[in-house]
């Protein structure tokens, strides 16, 4: 296993963002955390962590900071960086947590190419576009080298071929028999990627499987306010959100 | 890395030659060669000019700077923002306000009695920004509690000077909150030099985490920092060290704002990088803009303070002027 988490809770102002979770992700996963804006996916990712207080368990917010981030990394939302920082510095950031002083330089440029920004390497990250300053931070995680990857959006704000690519590589660090728990908005690429969904709504998890069973269009319109379907194609079947069905009890959309 | 150690070679290379004039600067008007030799055999009333007045000037020149550069660069990558400066955090502020305090009460009359009264001016300033900071509060809180406590302190040293009966102390006031090397003595080197070194210790040691930092407090934190102690080690690190030395020169503005920024380029804008680099640069301009005041008006005390303010706002300016043409 390589994230248990029990009954975990957030309480903001008494009221509960996460609202006792129960998560088991066993190593080897690529796990898409879906769910509408305000759903506790960032609280979920977060108390796992052990970042913000919570009550409940999580195996990973009981290990001391030091070693928990040597065995898992993750990604916040905000792409923030403070400095012109020279981007093959700032990936070397992410080499902080190991001892070893002797793997940096291989971590360094293997998460560089991975995520296509070798050719940045001497840029100041603070002149990079907002898609390459994502990749470029994707990179600092990824030089990490933990067994467990947690990510906020980490496709958020990426051209469609490096959204693909950067699926393509955490869907492949899961078959090499790492966890990678990333939340995704692209219910699309969440749905072509990854193994298992994680539906949240209001705190609670609703559905948890198989892309096929989390996206049924009754928990879409219950959940999201849409409908959706999976549509063969020749690259395979391909999941295409729609509006909502006429007359269906969604939320309406908010006079102009 | 071998780009660094060559950048810490000249700027040391630059506070020696500095510190070089500064001891051989001065209206005993000796010459280089007797002035040295002076320093060295300590002979004669020369030796005793340069043994007593100007080498704990000059070392003082140094520490001082050392720790506004240090304290400024370590405080800007702390709170991510290259306009903070250790002012900011009302440390310069509350060690002033102990001095007038220890001024008006007539204590200047015994020796070191001021630097010991602004050390506790900046001891409370320091816990009072603590107090209100909280503990879990990030970058911001800090800089409200230091505009907060700045602006208590400069009302209260108002107060003093407002209902001052005595002009003569008013007069001393305000040429001390000016800020000068002049007439200090080896007492004042050691006043200031333990706090001072301990708050080098704890602003040296930052370096690694100011570095993870940059990415934000959220990545930090997951990446193994402790941001609370963090926090604590620059608060607590720059207050020691710029409390000590405005305890014992006054307040001098500019040197923990324009050095970060002048030498930031010059590593990469890495903050670990960038802390030796500044300490070195502090001390270099203290050192020229000590040297600097006693060339221009030999006769007239021109005070340290005024010096940096008139040069450093300039500076500051071009700097601000370059990076909006740059962008």
């Amino acid at each position: 296993m390589s994230l248990i988490l029990q009954d975990l809770t957030v309480r903001r102002d008494g009221c509960p963002t996460v609202d006792h979770v129960t998560l088991s992700v066993p190593a080897g996963s690529f796990v898409g955390l879906i769910g509408p804006n305000g759903a506790g996916k960032t609280t979920l990712m977060q108390a796992a962590l052990g970042l913000i207080p919570s009550e409940g368990q999580s195996d990973l917010a009981t290990l001391p900071p030091a070693r928990r981030a040597r065995r898992a990394a993750w990604l916040p939302q905000a792409r923030e960086i403070a400095w012109p920082i020279p981007v093959e510095a700032l990936v070397r950031l992410g080499r902080r947590a190991d001892p070893d002083r002797r793997a940096d330089a291989a971590a360094v440029a293997e998460a560089m190419a991975a995520l296509d920004v070798t050719h940045l390497a001497s840029r100041r990250a603070t002149e990079l576009s907002g898609g390459e300053l994502a990749r470029v931070l994707i990179a600092r995680l990824l030089a990490q080298r933990t067994p467990l990857i947690l990510a906020d959006e980490p496709v958020a704000g990426l051209d469609p071929s490096h959204q693909f690519a950067v699926m393509e590589l955490f869907a492949r660090l899961a078959q090499q028999g790492r966890t990678v728990i990333a939340s995704i908005h692209d219910l699309a690429l969440a749905a072509r990627f990854c193994h298992r969904l994680v539906l949240m709504d209001r705190g609670r998890l609703v559905a948890d499987g198989h892309p096929s069973d989390v996206l049924t269009p009754a928990r879409l319109e219950q959940v999201f306010g849409v409908s959706g379907a999976f549509v063969p194609t020749p690259a395979g079947p391909v999941f295409v959100t729609l509006p909502p069905p006429p007359g269906s009890c969604a939320p309406a959309p908010p006079e102009p | 890395m071998r780009r660094d150690a060559r950048l810490l070679v000249v700027l040391a290379a630059l506070v020696a030659a500095l510190a070089l004039a500064s001891l051989l600067t001065g209206p005993a008007g000796a010459g280089p060669r007797a002035g040295l030799q002076a320093l060295w055999t300590g002979e004669g009333p020369l030796g005793i000019v340069l043994r007593e007045i100007r080498a704990p000037r000059t070392v003082l020149a140094i520490m001082v700077g050392a720790s506004l550069g240090l304290s400024g660069a370590a405080l800007q990558g702390y709170l991510r923002n290259p306009l903070a400066e250790p002012g900011l955090i009302g440390i310069s502020a509350s060690a002033a306000l102990g001095a007038v305090i220890a001024i008006q009460a007539g204590v200047s009359a015994l020796a070191l009695g001021v630097p010991f009264a602004a050390l506790g001016g900046a001891l409370g300033g320091v816990a009072l920004i603590l107090g209100l900071a909280g503990r879990r509060a990030g970058g911001l809180g800090l800089i409200l509690g230091g505009i907060a406590v700045s602006a208590l302190a400069g009302a209260l040293t108002a107060l003093v000077l407002n209902l001052s009966p005595n002009p003569f102390a008013a007069y001393d006031i305000m040429f001390w909150t000016m800020g000068s090397l002049a007439d200090r003595s080896w007492g004042h080197v050691l006043t200031a030099a333990p706090l001072m070194l301990a708050g080098w210790l704890a602003l040296a040691r930052t370096g690694r985490d100011l570095d993870a930092l940059s990415l934000g407090e959220e990545a930090a934190a997951s990446m193994g920092v402790n941001l609370p102690r963090l926090r604590l080690a620059v608060v607590l690190g720059s207050a020691a060290a710029v409390g000590a030395a405005t305890a014992v020169v006054g307040a001098i503005g500019f040197v923990g704002l324009v050095v970060p920024h002048l030498l930031r380029g010059a590593v990469g804008a890495m903050p670990s990088r960038l802390l030796p680099a500044s300490g070195l640069g502090g001390a270099a301009l203290v050192l020229a803009a000590d040297v600097a005041v006693r060339m221009i008006l030999p006769e007239r005390d021109l005070k340290l303070g005024v010096m940096m303010a008139l040069v450093g706002a300039p500076v500051f300016l071009h700097l601000i002027w370059r990076t909006q043409a740059g962008r």
